[in-house]
């Protein structure tokens, strides 16, 4: 077997046009930025048959310039992604076998984007993120992780080699090496090398976004209901509440977070049973949210309540004492036929929902403070609602906008935090997938040997760009209502 | 304002105290305990040892006795050990048990002393301090003028493309945690892989002699996480400011684009992003700790990991110290310097 190149037999045509493609566009974007300082703010003109007349010049060359070729070099990226799909194996190169591989994601996602382009206008929010390029392309890049992570996670399908198999002969070595015989996968190559301990480095990267998207979100989520649970009143009520509450949130806020990880973060800690304790105190805040929200709206009518809370807190509550009994750890009394399920990284979870909790505790407070006074709530008020039901009807869905959007830039946060503590090989087996774990194995011999730390790392980038990418077309998106 | 100045100092020592005693608690845990003794005495210890080994050493006392002692407020612990031995806190290297003094705390000026460095922390906290300053200064160098400017020219024309563009860049860089960027740029610019070796893959000759080949990367990997949020604040105030009306007059005025952006718009629209700034330095500290790691830089951040993996608690405290006060500081600073900026809440 031979190795891999780049781009392959595809690369000798598409490899120039590209080159000459990127080399215009960008004398051609440099151009319209240096020419824009200079020019004159642009009367709109119409023509006669009712368009807008286009700006001339050497300007308006520029622009359409720049339009023209970033469409062509789109064209020959699409190239790339396409024309390997229908080529013989190896024929395309690295790249091309790995978007061969890629190609469940390809296809549910374009389904996804079809779909919603299709019906962008009754799906709300949601559907109007389809009229911002910004917010598609982030969509785009986070849905692409989600996808990566739903199939590897569940399906076992992007994947080329086991991740944790170690193929002698392989350590460190390039992109595109053919395995031994006898070794392979589903495909007789490390796409993307080897790494340190000879395993395929492409292998790892995928399935370490199964770690990210399953945590991620999640940890964000009891982050979002700690916070709302105790901001709402904290901003509604004021006084003494508010002060005690801002005081610890400042407190948590005050510890540098990589100083409070590897205070929280270790086996020792871990023994004496604290994380246990503090999941059984964060956990609870999901508990007490939806019990709340039921309770305030039904408790009028005790028997559509009764009916309501009891199965859904029976199950929230079942899952709690799941989350928090741990097999070996202080909390361990539920017998095993009713424990669903162990996770192993309690500690890690644990840890981030408690460092993220302080700070959507003070938006949420913040805006708490700001809705108190509109006049929906005085009404609610002369109504003789209770203070819950104002809190949780009436001013959580009005500061559902920056939520939503904070909610977005959060998750991209967490993911870094989740990787900050990879690369510090807290909470997590050096064995791990997960990219933060997999930045810090690579690093250790960057100097000689720079490519089984750069795949994670260009997937952490680009999952954290695009949930960026989202959040900004969600609130551009949300501010034109 | 006096008033204001003095309520903000007291919830921060307040604050410093909860989180010193919070850090104190951790450290003293007793599996946290049992650790330091098997590092510093004998990895093969058995349990009885270890324990008369923690109680030759004072770390058997209650905890708020401890932490008493290492606040100064309580006076240092003198043991007479199983093995015979007099033991005083305040009795380091170098100090007979005779001629120890009785108190030896924070508040004496006494930091007290690393199992890790075999040193005074406060010789070791200032020293490290001292390097780390030297590369947030750089950082600082970079990152402000970086940011306010890419901040100033994306947000004086809303909407146009420089501003679609540089919004763009900026939400890139927020979006590229340091461990990330450095990481590339060590891959692109200081290995043979790309054929790009301009630079130094690592700073540990920079603490001595730091010149640009070899401290360019480290500063701009921490500046250009920070520069992408500080700029998106800027360009934030400055669209706000310039639908302000007074520009609009100025421009009903006739007065030149540039001229409305530098005389009117710039002042006004740099009130906000110094609270950002300050507000920022706390977020460096977790950057200084990833590129000091990462580039082998041994300054404060590279201090607090060397304290925190080998659990050497008076050392831990110092750092935990040190950087609680940082933040505070850089808060109370950042409320102060609001009210000065902005003459509206100034004059009235």
């Amino acid at each position: 077997m031979e190795a891999l190149t780049w781009t392959g037999s595809l690369g000798t045509i598409l490899n120039p046009v590209l080159m000459v493609l990127v080399a215009l566009l960008t004398v051609a974007v440099v151009a319209q930025i240096v020419l824009g300082f200079f020019a004159a703010p642009m009367t709109l003109q119409s023509n006669p048959d009712g368009t807008l007349q286009a700006r001339g010049g050497a300007l308006g060359k520029a622009e359409s310039g720049v339009k023209y070729l970033f469409l062509a070099t789109l064209v020959v990226f699409v190239a790339y992604l396409v024309v390997p799909q229908v080529m013989p194996y190896g024929s395309a190169g690295i790249i091309g076998e790995m978007t061969k591989r890629f190609l469940p994601v390809w296809v549910s996602l374009i389904a996804l984007f079809t779909v919603s382009i299709i019906y962008k206008r009754k799906l709300g929010l949601y559907g109007k993120l389809f009229d911002s390029t910004v917010g598609m392309i982030g969509f785009g890049l986070v849905m692409f992780w989600g996808f990566t992570a739903l199939y590897v996670g569940v399906f076992d399908m992007i994947i080329t080699h086991d991740y944790l198999s170690q193929v002698s002969g392989l350590k460190n070595k390039t992109p595109g090496v053919p395995v031994p015989e006898g070794t392979e996968g589903l495909i007789p190559h490390y796409l993307l090398g080897g790494d340190n301990l000879a395993r395929d480095i492409f292998s790892r990267m995928v399935t370490g976004s199964v770690f990210v998207i399953a945590i991620a979100p999640l940890a964000t989520i009891f982050a979002f209901m700690v916070g709302i649970t105790l901001g709402l009143p904290a901003g509604f009520y004021g006084g003494k509440l508010d002060t005690v509450l801002s005081f610890v949130a400042n407190l948590i806020l005050a510890f540098p977070v990589i100083l409070l990880f590897y205070l929280l973060v270790t086996p020792e800690i871990v023994l004496t049973g604290i994380p246990s304790y503090m999941a059984a105190f964060l956990f609870v805040f999901p508990l007490i949210f939806f019990g709340v929200l039921l309770n305030s709206r039904y408790y009028t009518q005790p028997a559509k309540r009764t009916a309501i809370l009891v199965p859904v807190l029976g199950i929230l509550g079942w899952l709690y004492l799941s989350v928090i009994n741990q097999k070996g750890t202080v909390i361990d009394f539920l017998p095993a036929w009713l424990d669903l399920f162990d996770i192993s990284i309690l500690v890690v979870f644990v840890s981030v929902v408690f460092v993220n909790a302080p700070t959507v505790f003070r938006i949420v407070r913040g805006l708490t403070l700001d809705l108190r006074t509109r006049d929906y709530v005085a009404a609610a008020q002369t109504r003789g609602e209770g203070a819950w039901y104002i809190m949780l009807w009436e001013i959580l869905p009005n500061a559902r906008g920056p939520l939503i959007v904070d909610f977005c830039l959060r998750i991209g946060y967490t993911t870094i935090l989740l990787g900050t503590l990879g690369f510090f090989g807290l909470g997590l087996s050096s064995e791990s997938p997960d990219w933060g774990s997999t930045i810090n194995e690579g690093r250790k011999l960057l100097l000689i040997y720079a490519h089984p730390a750069l795949p994670p790392a260009v997937a952490l980038l680009s999952l954290v760009l695009g949930l960026n990418l989202l959040a900004d077309g969600l609130r551009e998106e949300s501010l034109k209502d | 304002m006096g008033l204001f100045i003095l309520r903000r100092l007291g919830v921060m020592l307040l604050t410093a105290f909860c989180l010193t005693f919070i850090v104190f608690w951790l450290t003293n845990l007793a599996p946290n305990l049992e650790k330091l003794a098997k590092t510093q005495g004998n990895a093969r210890m058995s349990d009885e040892a270890v324990v008369s080994w923690l109680e030759n050493r004072g770390y058997s006392q209650a905890l708020p006795v401890k932490y008493g002692q290492w606040l100064g407020v309580l006076p240092g612990y003198v043991i007479e050990g199983g093995d015979g031995e007099l033991r005083a806190r305040c009795a380091g290297p170098g100090v007979e048990v005779a001629d120890a003094s009785k108190f030896c705390g924070i508040l004496q000026g006494d930091w007290g002393y690393s199992t890790v460095f075999k040193d005074e922390v406060g010789s070791i906290v200032g020293t490290r301090l001292g390097l780390t300053g030297k590369l947030m200064f750089w950082v600082m160098v970079v990152m402000v003028p970086g940011a306010l400017i890419i901040g100033v020219l994306a947000g004086m024309r809303e909407g146009s493309r420089t501003d679609r563009t540089l919004s763009t860049v900026s939400i890139v860089s927020t979006a590229t945690p340091e461990y990330v960027s450095g990481v590339v740029f060590i891959s692109v610019f200081a290995t043979a892989t790309f054929g790009m070796q301009w630079f130094k893959g690592t700073a540990t000759s920079a603490m001595d002699d730091a010149t640009f080949e070899n401290f360019f990367l480290p500063v701009i990997t921490i500046a250009l996480y920070g520069m992408g949020y500080i700029a998106r604040m800027t360009r934030a105030s400055m669209t706000e400011v310039m639908t302000a009306q007074y520009i609009r007059t100025a421009r009903l005025k006739g007065v030149s684009f540039p001229k409305i952006v530098l005389k009117h718009a710039l002042r006004n629209a740099l009130i906000a992003p110094f609270t950002v700034i300050m507000l920022q330095f706390p977020w460096l500290l977790n950057g200084v700790v990833i590129v000091e790691t990462l580039f082998n830089y041994k300054g404060f951040g590279w201090v607090l990991v060397q304290a925190a993996g080998n659990n050497d608690i008076e050392l831990l405290l110092g750092v935990s110290i040190v950087s609680v006060f940082v933040v505070l500081i850089t808060q109370l600073i950042s409320d102060i310097g609001y009210v000065f900026l902005n003459p509206r809440i100034r004059i009235s």
